[in-house]
């Protein structure tokens, strides 16, 4: 987590120095942006539209993919923002991705519409979520993990005990009777999209405002960011709560998929293994991590599929082997190449005189290893001192 | 009578179940780390337990003579490099690469040795039980492996209160820069403890093996859960916690499935929650270490 952290605790410095430098003759700028963000921005926006008119386009094979695709990048952002902002290693997040889904079975059975019970059972997955944390928030680092393990195992034993939800061998979703196929297969995915863009989006916005800055320091330095005043542990129940709600969408989306649910595969430990892999080999502690991360996972599924669980038996080679060599991650190593980053949540700040970003300049600077050494969008001028320290 | 014999049973199994805890505990308590591959390992040591007799022949209940030294030397190199190169970046690196660990070793075993259960047979052994009344019966095979678990617990904490390697080890454990200093290569007791903690967990597949059976899942879905709201419930860092909560866990396991078969895992959970709530250090721990 060393290397990452520096980097943002470069950034938040950064963001400190609020407008000016003052003094120097063409005084220096601040800005959120740089040329390749705008660019970013428009792209994404493209391939959302893109993706959004997919439906009219393609099979629906292709479709129920890149439903699965979504439901992964969707849990991977809200695992990263748990393990690689919050420092909360979840292996249980599987406990909320089958409450999701549960509870969209229970609301259906109550003659609710599936896709109206959608942001009900995300809402539900977060108010339960508050009493989860208050329990596990007691114990710390690997203790935690179990902890959160242990609760959704709790979870799967607690509704294979109601006979009105399928009990141990599951239940199908209902109330779809009357709509056409082909355009369930189109809803569905427009609500799988719409999940995911919202959430990436939320995180964004999470991680530009103000408790962005507190979750950056907390990822670069828990025991720094506490005496700096942050409030460490009421931002990591917030943020524990979010990913619940966040995962409980996950699980929606998975139950009207797949039409039914299954208490062992809702609360399988597969969930969060899928995750992980796929938020570590794309790149933790970033936003584009997890989306990369994703890509690459369902590449390599798509590469090995014919290879049985081989497949997963590499991710969590690659996985472990990127953790030891590579801690940031596939996008890591592509942004300390190029110095490009798609979601600037940092400050950029624009040296007295110079125009035009230069990232490779600014990687030498910061590669020759004077601590604290800013990231790509942070080039610093030689005269800048360190920011003031957060207050 | 029949809450009786389920009390006796439970604390014959909390026995198994403190043999799981206390690898996971030592590994904790020395190098802050914790191993969530700890529950596959138990499985990985059962089947290689297979491999042996089915290879030499010997009886099921001697292959631990060869299992157990080979998952100690096993230990002492997992620790050495790769728990050592995950130590070396984060905690939550060693989290992240066990947890990989974890998830590999359960899908080669699927791979290998498919989802069949099975279990090591040793005759007539399983069934020999020691009949009190009508109602209590104690298996042989039980009541040997809680006799083993607390010599294995009771010689481990003796060893790391009396013997030399022992104070070494807590002195890395308490202050690792100061042992350093001291001379003590802390890399190497680091390794030490990795080999008791494989070697222990070993043991308990073993045991475990013996008495049910086993598929590739069963490490993660119960084992590695048990041992870790053993620990817990015992209070963190303490042999002595890990032995009383591996029975309390044991007890209320068994009386839970007194009231009904499906309630025997859930019971166990709901008593962890509740030392959650009420007493997060743990029963016989003084302060919070958690």
């Amino acid at each position: 987590m060393t290397a990452p952290g520096r980097a943002a605790a470069g950034q938040a410095a950064a963001g400190m120095l609020t407008g000016p430098d003052g003094g120097g003759p063409g005084a220096a700028r601040v800005t959120r942006s740089r040329r390749t963000t705008l660019w970013a921005a428009l792209g994404a926006l493209v391939v959302v539209v893109i993706l959004g008119y997919l439906p009219y386009l393609v099979l629906s094979g292709t479709t129920d993919f890149l439903v699965n695709v979504f439901v992964l990048m969707t849990m991977a952002s809200m695992w990263n923002l748990l393990a690689g902002y919050a420092g909360l290693v979840s292996v249980g997040q599987q406990a909320f991705v089958g409450l999701g889904g549960y509870l969209v079975l229970i609301l259906s059975n109550h003659a609710v519409e599936p896709f109206l019970a959608l942001p009900v059972a995300v809402a539900g997955c977060a108010v339960v979520g508050l009493p989860v944390w208050w329990l596990v928030s007691r114990l710390r680092t690997g203790y935690f993990a179990i902890a959160t393990w242990v609760i959704a195992s709790i979870f799967e034993l607690i509704v294979v005990r109601f006979p009105s939800l399928g009990g141990g061998t599951g239940a199908n979703l209902s109330g779809f009777e009357n709509l056409d196929p082909t355009l369930l297969t189109a809803y569905t995915y427009w609500a799988a999209l719409a999940v995911v863009v919202l959430v990436v989006l939320f995180v964004y916005l999470i991680l530009r405002s103000r408790l962005g800055l507190v979750l950056t320091a907390m990822r670069d330095d828990e025991v720094g960011a506490r005496s700096s005043g942050a409030r460490v542990p009421r931002t990591q129940g917030f943020v524990f709560v979010v990913a619940a709600a966040g995962c409980g969408a996950a699980g929606a989306i998975i139950i009207i998929s797949q039409l039914s649910i299954e208490p062992t595969a809702a609360f399988s430990v597969q969930y969060s293994a899928e995750m992980i892999f796929a938020t570590i080999i794309g790149g933790i502690g970033t936003i584009e991590g997890p989306i990369l991360g994703t890509i690459i996972f369902f590449a390599l599924q798509k590469s090995l599929a014919q290879y049985g669980t081989w497949y997963f038996i590499v991710l969590g080679l690659v996985a472990m082997a990127v953790a030891l060599w590579a801690p940031r991650g596939i996008w890591g190593l592509i942004s300390e190449r190029f110095g490009i980053r798609l979601f600037p949540v940092g400050y950029h700040l624009w040296p007295a005189g110079e125009q035009r970003p230069r990232g490779r300049a600014a990687l030498r600077r910061r590669s020759s290893g004077t601590a604290p050494a800013g990231p790509a969008e942070a080039s610093r001028g030689p005269g800048d001192g360190p920011g003031p320290p957060p207050g | 009578m029949s809450w009786v014999n389920a009390i006796i049973q439970g604390i014959l199994i909390g026995g198994l179940y403190a043999l799981f805890a206390c690898g996971l505990s030592l590994m904790f308590g020395v190098m802050k780390v914790i191993n969530l591959a700890h529950g596959d390992l138990a499985v990985v040591a059962a089947y290689t337990a297979l491999g042996v007799i089915t290879i030499t022949h010997v009886p099921a209940v001697w292959s631990f003579i060869l299992v157990v030294p080979i998952f100690a030397v096993l230990g002492y190199v997992v620790q050495r490099t790769l728990i050592q190169a995950a130590l070396d970046r984060s905690v939550l690196t060693t989290l992240l690469v066990t947890f990989g660990l974890s998830v590999v070793i359960e899908n080669a075993l699927l791979q290998f040795a498919s989802a069949d259960s099975h279990s090591l047979d040793i005759g007539p052994l399983v069934s020999d039980s020691i009949q009190i009344g009508s109602q209590i019966s104690i298996a042989w095979l039980l009541l040997v492996i809680f006799v083993v678990a607390v010599v294995v617990l009771l010689g481990l904490q003796y060893f790391l209160s009396s013997s030399r390697q022992g104070r070494l080890i807590r002195a890395v454990a308490d202050d690792q820069e100061a042992a350093q200093l001291s001379g003590a290569d802390y890399r190497h007791v680091f390794g030490i403890a990795g080999a008791i903690a494989f070697g222990t967990v070993a043991l308990a597949g073993l045991a475990f093996g013996m008495y049910s059976s086993f598929d590739p899942t069963i490490g993660t879905d119960q084992l590695l859960l048990f041992a870790f709201e053993a620990v817990v419930i015992g209070g963190l860092g303490s042999l002595w916690g890990t032995l009383v909560g591996g029975i309390l866990l044991g007890v209320v396991q068994q009386i839970g499935a007194q009231i009904g078969p499906s309630n025997q895992i859930l019971a166990g959970q709901l008593v962890f929650l509740l030392i959650l709530v009420i007493r997060p250090q743990g029963l016989t721990a003084r302060r919070s270490t958690a």
